[in-house]
């Protein structure tokens, strides 16, 4: 069954998607089957989550809305657990914000 | 014997190191190129495949804060977006190493563009991961310093800072680098003294090096009287940081009982995340550039960056300076080119020149002010004229949010005292509601001698008399016309510096974050 879901999600880390919350995204984007893509803006470029390179690509500072998409196996639930994760603020304690 | 030379850097990470040079800057071991396309590709496989397991290695020893930086270099190496373009090189006839190095420097030579400070510190990052794997292709073995030597180069890799073993000292002077790099975190983290932004220095030094990365400099082939006067720094340095912390969470009080107010000087509103509100008497200087970061910022987002802060300090106010955009501060779409920024259109000029962007910092700070103790003070002022010019603003932008029904306070509104003209005749300022004396610039202005510039660098102190003696006498106009007067430039939190400070009358600096302990540990020993 092929399934799919999209969300859109604000950034609220201070450094925005930077090493070490890249590390988690396409972790977690990488341990779903569906294929994962995220975007700045609503009508692209897209690119490939589970590809830190690419995600790293982005530079998407604090304050960026970041779009994501997904087609396949579990599509909504792979969008949904990492709108939540940028939510979370990647689940990095303020204290460690600067240091990353 | 060669001649002592001596090199000015920033400091990364404060803390002193006498020891050997070790050269960082070796060029890789030559690679032997295969016979095939298909063993060419096989020996970059391996390689991956050997610098892989080696990172995987070192995560399993590293604290938390090492693993993170590893885990993405490893999550770098293992993606196919990083590989790819080398691999696909190969088939054309490109040897393993070149096909590498090529793939690598284009994807560095993105970051080292970037226009973020955070991005453009990841290139080093990057180069780490292309010289691991190329080291691995060339079976060259990387070769260990000597135990308290001081590494020197153009920049360093953070595997080399994890691979080195600090407990007998040393320290780490780069001609590049940042102070925003994974190793500099990890440096002021470990305590491990380290400078960088050396500039043009000599390639291959070799022999006793002197570095203080207390104020960022380093002596090579150093004298005998150079090294003495050097571990007594050294001495002081250590005495000063073991009794500091005990002074952290203490107000600060001088030996015979003065009380001094230290406040904390930030850039970034995260910056308080990281800083217990008891240890400090507020923030003496919120700088607002980081917002002007690629252009203006909407009235909301500053809002909600000054409501944070303010929120955070609590009843203990916070000083938040307008933006001061300019000089060596360019911001796209607001600031100009200009021959000689420092004397041109920064600060207040820049606000009062570009009203429709000053507006929008005036409504932020207006609503925010009923968050907390928030006082707002003006860069760069010149002339009485200015202040009254911005306070006016201040005035027709708080009657638009009355007539729209919005929360909003006026905050005291304050003055830098920075330009010459103000120190001298600060008479002229006697309806301002606080003075806060920015030594930085007082002192470049005054001494005619640029902050970032070595050659006169000799020139720019704030203890020269002529400096001193104007800040003595805003101290003391401010006791006669009831001003309240502090200081918030970097002369605060330096402890060759704050003696001189309460000598001239100032009861209030406010210091970098990292200084605070140390700032209150000089005051104690001051006399008066």
């Amino acid at each position: 069954m092929s399934a799919f879901a999209e969300a859109t999600v604000l950034i609220t880390h201070e450094v925005g998607l930077h090493a070490r919350p890249s590390v988690k995204f396409t972790k977690l984007a990488k341990s779903f089957a569906a294929e994962v893509e995220i975007a700045l803006a609503a009508n692209g470029p897209w690119f490939d989550a589970k590809s830190i390179v690419k995600v790293m690509a982005t530079r998407a500072p604090k304050g960026t809305m970041l779009h994501i998409r997904a087609s396949g196996e579990a599509a909504a639930e792979a969008v949904g657990a990492l709108a939540e994760l940028v939510r979370r603020d990647f689940d990095e304690d303020a204290g460690h914000a600067r240091t990353a | 014997m060669p001649e002592p030379l001596r090199l000015q850097g920033i400091s990364a990470s404060a803390g002193y190191a006498e020891g050997p040079l070790f050269n960082l800057d070796r060029g890789p071991a030559r690679y032997t190129g295969k016979a095939t396309a298909g063993e060419e590709k096989a020996a970059l496989e391996a390689a991956l495949a050997g610098a892989t397991d080696r990172l995987a290695t070192l995560i399993e020893t590293a604290d938390e804060e090492a693993a993170g930086i590893l885990e993405f270099q490893l999550a770098m190496l293992e993606d196919e977006a990083l590989t790819g373009p080398a691999f696909a090189a190969i088939p054309s006839g490109m040897p393993a190493d070149m096909a590498w190095r090529q793939a690598l420097d284009a994807e560095i030579a993105g970051y080292e563009t970037s226009d973020q400070d955070y991005f453009r510190a990841r290139a080093a990052d990057m180069r780490d991961i292309r010289d691991r794997v190329l080291r691995a292709l060339t079976e060259e073995q990387e070769s260990a310093a000597p135990a308290g030597a001081i590494l020197y180069g153009e920049d360093i890799a953070p595997t080399r800072f994890l691979e080195t073993d600090w407990s007998a000292g040393g320290g780490i002077a780069l001609r590049a680098g940042s102070t925003a790099s994974h190793v500099a975190m990890l440096a002021r983290s470990r305590g491990v003294p380290m400078v960088v932004g050396l500039g043009a220095s000599p390639a291959n030094p070799d022999g006793l090096a002197l570095l203080d990365a207390e104020h960022g400099g380093i002596v090579l082939a150093p004298s005998k009287a150079e090294i003495e006067t050097f571990r007594r720094s050294s001495s002081s340095f250590a005495a000063r940081r073991d009794k500091a912390d005990a002074y952290l969470a203490r107000p600060a009080v001088t030996k015979a009982g003065t009380t001094v107010r230290v406040q904390v000087n930030i850039a970034d509103p995260s910056e308080v995340d990281s800083i217990d509100i008891a240890t400090c008497d507020g923030i003496g200087l919120m700088r607002t550039e980081f917002l002007f970061g690629k252009a203006p910022p909407d009235e909301e987002t500053q809002y909600s960056c000054y409501r944070k802060v303010l929120e955070w300090a609590g009843d203990k106010p916070v000083t938040i300076r307008t933006v001061d955009a300019g000089g060596d501060k360019p911001v796209p779409a607001f600031t100009v080119e200009e021959s000689n920024p420092f004397l041109g259109l920064r600060g207040i000029r820049l606000s009062l020149a570009r009203p429709d962007v000053f507006r929008v910092q005036i409504r932020a700070l207006l609503r925010a002010a009923v968050h907390g103790n928030l006082k707002v003070m003006f860069p760069m002022i010149a002339v009485s004229e200015e202040y009254q010019r911005a306070a006016a603003l201040f005035a027709e932008e708080q009657a638009g949010l009355v007539a729209r029904g919005v929360a909003q306070k006026m905050p005291p509104l304050g003055i830098m005292v920075e330009v010459p003209s103000v120190a001298i005749a600060p008479e002229a300022f006697a309806d301002v509601a606080f003075f806060s004396i920015g030594s930085n610039d007082l002192t470049q202005y005054v001494m005619a001698a640029a902050r970032d510039n070595a050659a006169v660098a000799h020139l720019n102190s704030v203890r020269h008399p002529a400096v001193l003696r104007l800040i003595a006498e805003v101290a003391a106009f401010g006791l006669r016309a009831k001003i309240p007067v502090s200081l918030c430039g970097d002369a605060g939190g330096d402890p060759a510096a704050i003696p001189a400070l309460i000598e001239a009358g100032l009861r209030d600096l406010s210091v970098a974050p990292a200084q605070l302990a140390m700032a209150k540990a000089t005051i104690a020993d001051v006399a008066i």
